[in-house]
């Protein structure tokens, strides 16, 4: 795979590095002369100099073959504009984006940047996960196919603990697809799978339907004390 | 006709100056609150006095846009420093907002040349520096 990354940040520099470790093609454009040549000494061939948001630079590192475009630079307006540029003008069917600013993320979306990452969110998504203030963490969304991917741990006393699956009343557009049981270990439930309280379940729903789980599975909140 | 302009540097101001002149409804957005002085720079009266507006913020925030009345505008002018900057905010007054005339000021002629053909207005005056150039050598194609 070809792949032209726009930003010798530390992402980008990095993920350059990860990506010909496993044999892809890479070039970096870095704008910065003296960062470039400092990722130079490393990457030799594989960094160029230059602004990626002009389109020469671009041409230069063959945009026009890329296979994948990722754009890491600090400057939610350069991802954003060289993402379009590599799709519209170039054709190139993939591209990656980095969210400097959470906030911008909207625009990236009204421009049809995507995928667009933003590491702030990705914590925000691991702190939930790591610290469940509603016991429901969602574990992968999938807007365009409106459908997501959520965990959420059994309360005590919830009315699903205690139940086999078929007993359990599941609103409509979700559906059980792991139990993970307290102990260790994770499977897919049949109809008579007891579902006990403490056990963490994986279930796939159509979005809007969180609270309608939460009252199934964890009515009284799973969270640490305190929260 | 309600012209909002996004950066109030030398282009910027001097257009909104003239716009508010010539009767328009005037409202300048510019991260830089220093910028207002452009605005009051050999006038009579201050701007705010002469019937402008202006909202200080970042051209990307759209909380700024809203304030500055990109609602209610019929023309957004981006001028400010950056090409890329002003390529994305025009768009978004463009697809988001539905602004009916939208130009962007683009250094970069290769750029200018190419999003003008997506169907965005853009200015570049790099070009006309070059046109101009080429004219009074006598070397223009």
């Amino acid at each position: 795979m070809y792949v032209v990354i726009c930003g010798g940040g530390k992402v980008g520099w990095n993920l350059a590095r990860e990506l010909i470790e496993k044999n892809h093609e890479v070039t970096l454009i870095e704008q910065d002369r003296r960062r470039y040549l400092i990722i130079e000494e490393e990457l030799e061939h594989a960094v160029q100099y230059g602004d990626a948001t002009e389109l020469w630079i671009l041409e230069r590192a063959g945009i026009q073959r890329a296979d994948l475009v990722i754009a890491v630079t600090g400057d939610d307006e350069d991802n954003i504009l060289i993402c379009q540029i590599a799709k519209e003008k170039y054709l190139c069917e993939r591209t990656i984006s980095r969210v400097n600013n959470p906030r911008n993320l909207q625009h990236f979306e009204l421009l049809g940047i995507q995928p667009a990452v933003s590491a702030t969110d990705l914590i925000l998504r691991l702190i939930e996960h790591e610290v469940p203030q509603y016991g429901l963490v969602h574990l992968l969304d999938l807007p365009a196919e409106r459908l997501e991917i959520i965990e959420i741990s059994v309360t005590a006393g919830a009315p699903a603990a205690g139940k086999s699956v078929s007993d359990i009343s599941m609103p409509d557009g979700s559906l059980i697809i792991s139990v993970l049981p307290e102990g260790g270990g994770g499977f897919v439930p049949k109809a008579d799978t007891v579902i006990n309280a403490g056990d963490e379940v994986l279930l796939v729903l159509d979005p809007g339907l969180e609270d309608a789980i939460t009252e199934q599975f964890a009515p009284n909140g799973t969270g640490p004390a305190g929260y | 006709m309600f012209v909002l302009i996004v950066g109030a540097g030398r282009v910027g101001s001097t257009v909104a100056k003239t716009a508010l002149a010539a009767g328009h409804e005037v409202s300048v957005l510019d991260e830089d609150p220093l910028s207002h002085e452009r605005l009051d720079a050999n006038q009579p009266t201050s701007w705010e006095d002469a019937g402008g507006r202006f909202t200080v913020g970042t051209a990307l925030e759209v909380d700024a846009l809203l304030e500055a009345g990109i609602e209610d505008a019929d023309v957004f002018v981006a001028s400010t420093n950056g090409d890329n900057t002003n390529l994305v905010i025009a768009q978004i007054a463009q697809k988001r907002f539905g602004v009916e005339r939208v130009i962007a000021r683009v250094l970069d002629p290769a750029r200018a040349s190419w999003y003008s053909q997506q169907g965005l207005e853009t200015i570049c005056p790099t070009q006309f520096a070059i046109n101009e150039f080429e004219r009074v050598l006598g070397v223009s194609a």
